[in-house]
C-alpha cells in the first residue's frame, strides 16, 4: 500500500463508502459476504486524480459523455476528474456546471466541473465566477484557448483571490500560433506544415506568472510542455509566484517527430515539441517545478480525425492509458508517479476531502490498486472512451489499473468495468 | 522508384529522377505527332482529386493522361465545401469505388496525398501522384524543372551536351518565398539528388522556420549570388496581403530581392532564368527579363505534360515499351 504517508505491506477493509481497517497481512479477518479483490504484486493506493480531461458532455456526446469517459477513467484507475468546460454551450453559468453535475450522477468516478473564465468562452467579459463557485467549482480555464485579452486576465485573477479558486490558462498566445497544427522547428519546415512556435507557450506562462504575482492569485498552468515554460515556471516558484503546473503523457512521452507521417492522431495543441523540449520537461518533473500529471484527454470521432492535418480536431485520448504511459516512461519511482497523479493534483483541485488522502480507517473509499508489472497492448477498439484517437495505438506499455473503488463501490474489477 | 507512389522527391532517389527524364524525352516526341497520343494506359483511370484549385496544373495531369489513352474523372472542390460530417477519407473512398487506377491529388494542406495513399492501400491498389500539398512538396513541378534545365542547356551550350548529367556542378539559386512554398521543396532535393549546388536567397522572414537537414547554402544578398548562378529560379510571392506581414511592401520586395532589369545584367551568358509560374511581372521579376531569351518559364510548362506523361506511365504502366 502506498499514499502519502509512505509505503507498507497491509491488507484494507473498506465498509460502505469508507475505508474500515487497515492492518497487517493476514490480520484482517475477512467478514462474511466479503468482496476480495486480489492485490498480489500490486500497488493498493488512493484513486488518481485528472486536473484535466474533456468529457464533451454537453453538446459533443458524439465523441464522448460523461458515462463513457468516466468508465475511461475509472479503468484507468481514477477515481476523480475535472471536466473542461468547453462544452456546447460551455460551462460558464451555474445553470450549465449544475447540468453537468446531474449528468454526473451516475458516473463511474466523481466528475468535477471546471467553469470558464470568459463569458462564453468568447475571451470578451468575465463569466459570473462567484455564482458557479458556489455550485463547488475551483478551477476556471478557457482551455482550448488562452485569455488573450492581458487586461481580463488580470481582472479574473484579482476577482478569484475572494473565491478560494485557481485561474487555469492553457498557454499559446493566439497571435503567434496562427495557423500553426504543429510545433514550429526543423520538422515542420521539412513537412511543410504551419508551425506553433514554442514562443507562444512561453510569452503566455511569462505573462500569466507576472500577473498572477502582480495579483496575487492562484494560478494553475495547463499542459506545460517547452523547455523555455518550465524555466520561468521553476524561476517563479523561486520568488513565491503561488503557481502549480501540469504535463502530458504525452508531452512526457512523444515527440514532435511522431508527425512526420502526418497521422492526425498526433494532432493535439499545445502540439509534441523537440526532443531538447521534452528533456527540459522530464527534468522540471523529477524536480519538483511540474506539480501533476494531468492527462488533457480530448476524445474526437473518427470524421473530426479523417480530414487533413491542418484541418483535423487537435486533441487525444489520455485517460486509460496514462498511468501505464507514466510507469513506462518516465523512468520514475512509482510513489513520485503516484504523487504527481493522485494526491498532488488532488490538492490543486481542493479535492483533499474525498480524495488523494492517506489511506487510513474513516477515510473516503476512493482507491485504485496498480499493477506496475502488467505488460499490455493499446489497442483502439477495446477502449471504454466513445472516440478512437489514441496517440499510442498498438504500443506495449507496462503498468496498469487492475482494481478502481469508489466510494466504497468497486467500480473496476480485474480491468473490467463493473457497470 | 522506391515506393508504388509519388508523393515527394524522395521517392525517386537519384536514379528514378534519371529514369523519369530518359522517359519524359520520349514522350516530348509523342506530343509533336499529328495524333499525340499513345495507348500506353488504355482502360486505366486517372483521377484528378484537385481540393484546391489549379487549372494549370489540372489542366496539364488531364493532358497527360489523355495522351496516354487513359480515362479521366476530374473532382474538384474546395475542402470547405466537402459535405459536413463527411470526412476526407470517405470522399476518397467513394472516388475509389467509382473504379481508380490512379489519384492525382492537390490539397492547400500538406500530408494529404500520404493519407490518400494510405486510406487507399486498406482497399486497394491504386497509386497516388502528389499534385502539390500545402507548403510541402510538387514533385512532378521539379521533375519538369530538372527536365527543362537538362534540355534547355544541352539544346544551347556546347559545353553541357556531353555531361551525362546536366545538373552536375551547376549552381542554382532559388530566391524568394521559401517559407510557403511547395516548390522549393521539391527543387531543393531534386537539384541535390541530381548534383547540383542550391542557394536560397530570401529575407529570413520567407525563409521556413528551420533549414536543418537542407542541403542547401543560404544568402539574403542576390546580388552577390547571381553572378555566380547556371539558373535563377524565382518563386511566387504570395498574395499582398499575406506577403506584408512578412516583407514591409512589394516595393521594398522588388527593390531588395526582385530580379530587375539591371540586376539581370549580373547574370552570366549562361544562365537560365525559372519561374513556376504564375509570374507576377514587376515584382519578383521584371517583365523584360521574363520574356529575354534566357528565361525558359514557357518552356517549363510545355515540358509539363510530357514529364506527367512520363509519370503516370512509369507509375501506371505494364512496363511494355511506349509505341502506337
Ligand atoms: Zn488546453
Amino acid at each position: 500500500m502506498l499514499d502519502q504517508t509512505g509505503a507498507r505491506r497491509a491488507d484494507v477493509l473498506v465498509k460502505g463508502d469508507v475505508v474500515s481497517e487497515v492492518a497487517l497481512p493476514g490480520e484482517l479477518g475477512r467478514p462474511a459476504g466479503a468482496l476480495v479483490l486480489d492485490a498480489e504484486g500490486c500497488v493498493v493506493a488512493p484513486g488518481l486524480v485528472d486536473l484535466h480531461c474533456h468529457l464533451r458532455e454537453p453538446g459533443g456526446e458524439e465523441a464522448e459523455t460523461i458515462e463513457t469517459g468516466s468508465r475511461a477513467a475509472a479503468l484507468g484507475g481514477y477515481t476523480a476528474v475535472v471536466a473542461m468546460p468547453n462544452t456546447e454551450p460551455a460551462a460558464s453559468s451555474a445553470a450549465v456546471v449544475r447540468h453537468v453535475l446531474q449528468l454526473s450522477r451516475g458516473a463511474l468516478c466523481e466528475v468535477h466541473p471546471a467553469g470558464t473564465i470568459t463569458d462564453g468562452r468568447l475571451g470578451r467579459s468575465l463569466a459570473n465566477l462567484a455564482e458557479m463557485a458556489a455550485e463547488g467549482v475551483r478551477i476556471f480555464t478557457d482551455d482550448g484557448n488562452a485569455v488573450a485579452d492581458p487586461a481580463l486576465m488580470r481582472r479574473a485573477m484579482e476577482y478569484s483571490r475572494s473565491l478560494g479558486a485557481v485561474i487555469a490558462d492553457h498557454c499559446e498566445d493566439p497571435a503567434l500560433t496562427g495557423d500553426g497544427c504543429m510545433n514550429e522547428g526543423a520538422v515542420s519546415s521539412l513537412l511543410g506544415l504551419p508551425g506553433r512556435p514554442g514562443v507562444a507557450e512561453e510569452v503566455m506562462v511569462l505573462r500569466d506568472l507576472a500577473l498572477a504575482r502582480a495579483t496575487g492569485a492562484r494560478l494553475h498552468l495547463l499542459h506545460v510542455s517547452t523547455a523555455g515554460a518550465v524555466a520561468a515556471v521553476r524561476a517563479a516558484k523561486a520568488v513565491g509566484v503561488a503557481v502549480t503546473a501540469e504535463a502530458t503523457p504525452h508531452h512526457l512521452a512523444l515527440e514532435e517527430d511522431c508527425v512526420a507521417g502526418y497521422d492526425t492522431s498526433y494532432k493535439v495543441n499545445p502540439p509534441l515539441r523537440s526532443h531538447d523540449d521534452r528533456s527540459a520537461l522530464l527534468e522540471a518533473l523529477a524536480q519538483g517545478v511540474v506539480d501533476a500529471i494531468a492527462t488533457d484527454h480530448a476524445p474526437h470521432p473518427p470524421e473530426a480525425k479523417q480530414v487533413s492535418f491542418c484541418e483535423a480536431a487537435p486533441g487525444m485520448l489520455g485517460l486509460e492509458t496514462a498511468f501505464g504511459v507514466a510507469s513506462t516512461c518516465l523512468g520514475l519511482p512509482i510513489d513520485r508517479v503516484l504523487a504527481l497523479m493522485s494526491w498532488q493534483p488532488a490538492a490543486i483541485a481542493g479535492l483533499t476531502g474525498t480524495q488523494g488522502g492517506p489511506v487510513v480507517p474513516g477515510a473516503a473509499a476512493n482507491l485504485c490498486v496498480l499493477d506496475p508489472a502488467r505488460r499490455w497492448t493499446v489497442v483502439p477498439s477495446a477502449l471504454a472512451s466513445r472516440s478512437r484517437n489514441t496517440p499510442f495505438a498498438g504500443r506495449q506499455l507496462v503498468g496498469r489499473a487492475r482494481h478502481t473503488v469508489l466510494a466504497g463501490e468497486p467500480v473496476v474489477v480485474a480491468e473490467e468495468a463493473q457497470r | 522508384m522506391s515506393g508504388r507512389h509519388l508523393l515527394g522527391v524522395a521517392d525517386l532517389g537519384t536514379e528514378g529522377i534519371d529514369e523519369l527524364l530518359r522517359l519524359a524525352d520520349t514522350f516530348v516526341e509523342v506530343g509533336r505527332r499529328p495524333i499525340p497520343r499513345v495507348a500506353a494506359l488504355r482502360g486505366k483511370t486517372v483521377v484528378s482529386a484537385f481540393f484546391e484549385s489549379s487549372t494549370r496544373t489540372r489542366l496539364s495531369f488531364e493532358t497527360a493522361a489523355k495522351r496516354l489513352s487513359a480515362d479521366v474523372m476530374t473532382f474538384t472542390s474546395s475542402s470547405s465545401s466537402l459535405n459536413k460530417g463527411e470526412s476526407l477519407r470517405d470522399t476518397v473512398l467513394t472516388i475509389e469505388a467509382m473504379g481508380a487506377d490512379a489519384f492525382v491529388v492537390r490539397h492547400s494542406c500538406a500530408g494529404v496525398p500520404s493519407q490518400v495513399a494510405g486510406w487507399l492501400g486498406e482497399v486497394g491498389e491504386a497509386v497516388v501522384v502528389n499534385a502539390g500539398d500545402g507548403a510541402h512538396e510538387h514533385p512532378t513541378q521539379a521533375l519538369l524543372d530538372c527536365f527543362t534545365i537538362t534540355r534547355e542547356r544541352r539544346a544551347r551550350f556546347a559545353s553541357a551536351a556531353t555531361r551525362p548529367r546536366a545538373l552536375e556542378g551547376l549552381h542554382i539559386a532559388i530566391v524568394g518565398d521559401i517559407r510557403h512554398s511547395r516548390v522549393a521543396r521539391s527543387d531543393v532535393l531534386a537539384f541535390n539528388a541530381l548534383g547540383a549546388e542550391v542557394t536560397l536567397v530570401a529575407p529570413p522572414t520567407l525563409l521556413p522556420p528551420s533549414l536543418e537537414g537542407w542541403p542547401v547554402a543560404l544568402s539574403h544578398d542576390l546580388e552577390a549570388v547571381l553572378p555566380k548562378c547556371d539558373v535563377a529560379y524565382l518563386l511566387r510571392l504570395q498574395n499582398e496581403r499575406m506577403t506584408e506581414q512578412f516583407v514591409p511592401s512589394l516595393h521594398e520586395y522588388t527593390a531588395t530581392y526582385g530580379l530587375t532589369a539591371s540586376r539581370a545584367r549580373l547574370l552570366g551568358p549562361e544562365t537560365l532564368v525559372m519561374h513556376p509560374g504564375p509570374v507576377r511581372r514587376g515584382i519578383e521579376i521584371a517583365a523584360e527579363v521574363a520574356d529575354s531569351p534566357r528565361s525558359v518559364i514557357t518552356t517549363q510548362v510545355a515540358n509539363g505534360v510530357a514529364v506527367r506523361m512520363a509519370v503516370l506511365y512509369h507509375l501506371l504502366g505494364s512496363g511494355a515499351p511506349v509505341g502506337a
